[in-house]
């Protein structure tokens, strides 16, 4: 596999969150949120819809700005970090009019961005479609072309917003390897944001809950990689952190549904 | 079977056009229709043949053509700087888009006696026409297809460090280019009616002024070549515009292109 593109390792960014607080009108969808996440760690939050998970991830990548409390990335406000910070969407947001070769270069400049890019798709396994129009791709490959894109950015930070929640289970497991090995490869520090609790302990280090806007439950995660979904420690963790999940909700309909959902 | 498939699609369209041309060559023939009404199709072919050969049809056609193409310089090129500005920023719509609005309820018709007053009937109030026709079409798709293009689209692009004219061109002009080209065609169906009229109001070449003589002189033939020509013009036109969405949008699915 071609390697170059990658060029001189980067350290991943440290993570340092205090009473952050970020209100849409009167309503408060973080409310104090405080954490510190060591460069290089693998984190995923989780929680349902609505209780500000996604919001945190915005905020980290500069697309919102808090109403109050101290955000540092690397020690440093994150709009002056948004060169080592990039974003997979839960959309891959692919430029249709753009083929994916020029897509994956979409940002980068300097006469090495093409072979960058190519290198990028390569590692992604998408070498042989550089040429096609995003259109005929299939929903699994859009989203390792946005990852590539993210990729040839070196990010030292890398934000997930559910990027693999409209992937098929087979997919889904395809991707979170991928995810898997370039993380381990690349050592940039991650953010996943997912609802999918078997997701989360996969991938990370460490499982944050978030319920109405505030930090609940660190869960460190201390189980060797590759992790295999069916092991009985994997599948404990997995009912621990669905069960406090489910333990916010009073009504017995709504925390069944969750169940099926999860 | 592939190849009748593919002659049929080719000559289908055709097949409607030749009938109607065959049953109005027989009904002239036969005496159902006045040449003061309708003349045979075979007498509007040679009178088109004669204007070709005497030169004076071409000389009609490149007039006319120029100044078709003149307004649609002029208004289309007005229409899609405004739009991209109205598009772009507020503050340029909320200065613009009315007075533009209450311009645009105006019919264009309707200013063609102060339009004589203003440039009397030369070239300029030909130009004028056409250009406030085919203005606003090209203006309201153009602004529209601004505001239309996809905001993750362009939330993306700008996490992703663009901003200013590389995001401008790499993902908000290409966006709204689908809905820009609807406008041009739109443009273009209208930019003939314009002409046709301005030239019947007053010209001394050109279709229109070759149709009007015509008319005069009751050759019935020589009128029906100008009918028959904007069809060929406006049909035409309706290629170009198609041609430019086939090579600008072949990232679409439904032009189903191969990329360069």
């Amino acid at each position: 596999m071609q390697r170059d593109w990658i060029g001189p390792p980067t350290a991943g960014l440290a993570l340092r969150l205090a009473g952050l607080r970020k209100d849409f009108g009167t309503r408060t969808v973080l409310d104090g949120i405080g954490i510190d996440i060591a460069p290089g760690q693998f984190v995923a939050v989780v929680g349902r819809s609505g209780c500000g998970k996604s919001t945190l991830l915005r905020l980290l990548a500069g697309l919102e700005s808090p109403t109050s409390g101290e955000l540092l990335l690397g020690g440093a406000r994150a709009a002056a970090r948004r060169d080592d910070v990039r974003m997979m969407f839960q959309e891959p947001r692919l430029l249709p009019w753009r083929t994916v070769i020029q897509n994956v270069q979409l940002g980068l400049d300097g006469g090495d961005a093409p072979a960058r890019a190519r290198g990028a798709l390569a590692h992604v396994g998408l070498a042989d479609r550089a040429n096609d129009w995003p259109s005929v791709l299939s929903g699994g490959q859009r989203q390792r072309v946005a990852l590539a894109r993210a990729l040839v950015h070196r990010p030292r930070l890398l934000l997930l917003d559910e990027p693999l929640g409209a992937l098929d289970a087979l997919t889904r497991i395809e991707m979170q390897r991928l995810i898997e090995s370039v993380w381990r490869e690349l050592r940039f520090t991650a953010v996943l944001v997912t609802h999918d609790v078997a997701e989360a302990v996969a991938l990370a280090d460490r499982v944050l809950l978030v319920e109405e806007g505030r930090i609940t439950r660190d869960e460190p995660v201390p189980l060797p990689r590759p992790r295999a979904h069916g092991s009985a420690a994997f599948a404990e963790l997995e009912g621990r952190i669905l069960e406090h999940l489910l333990e916010e909700t009073s009504d017995p309909g709504e925390a069944a549904l969750a169940r099926l959902a999860a | 079977m592939r190849i009748g498939a593919l002659i049929w699609r080719a000559i289908a369209p055709w097949v409607v056009p030749l009938v109607i041309l065959l049953a109005w060559e027989a009904s002239s023939r036969s005496g159902w229709l006045s040449v003061r009404i309708l003349p045979e199709p075979l007498s509007v072919a040679t009178a088109f043949w004669s204007l070709l050969v005497s030169g004076s049809l071409l000389h009609d056609v490149a007039i006319s053509a120029g100044r078709a193409l003149g307004g649609l310089a002029i208004g289309g090129g007005l229409g899609l700087v405004l739009g991209l500005l109205t598009g772009s920023f507020r503050s340029a719509e909320t200065l613009l888009d009315t007075t533009l609005q209450m311009i645009r309820n105006i019919p264009a018709l309707a200013l063609i006696p102060l339009v004589i007053l203003w440039f009397g009937i030369d070239e300029t109030a030909k130009l004028f026409l056409v250009a406030i026709g085919v203005f606003f079409p090209v203006y309201l798709n153009t602004c529209h297809g601004i505001r239309a293009v996809d905001a993750g689209l362009i939330e993306m692009a700008r996490s992703y460090g663009l901003q200013g004219w590389p995001l401008y061109r790499e993902v908000i002009l290409p966006g709204a280019l689908p809905s820009i080209l609807v406008g041009l065609r739109f443009s273009l169906g209208l930019m003939w009616v314009l002409l046709i009229v301005a030239e019947t109001i007053s010209a001394q070449s050109g279709i229109g002024y070759m149709t009007m003589n015509a008319r005069e002189f009751l050759q019935t033939d020589v009128v029906l070549v100008g009918v028959l020509l904007y069809a060929l013009l406006g049909k035409l036109a309706d290629l170009v515009a198609r041609g430019l969405e086939r090579r600008f949008l072949r990232w679409n699915p439904a032009y189903l292109g191969t990329p360069a």
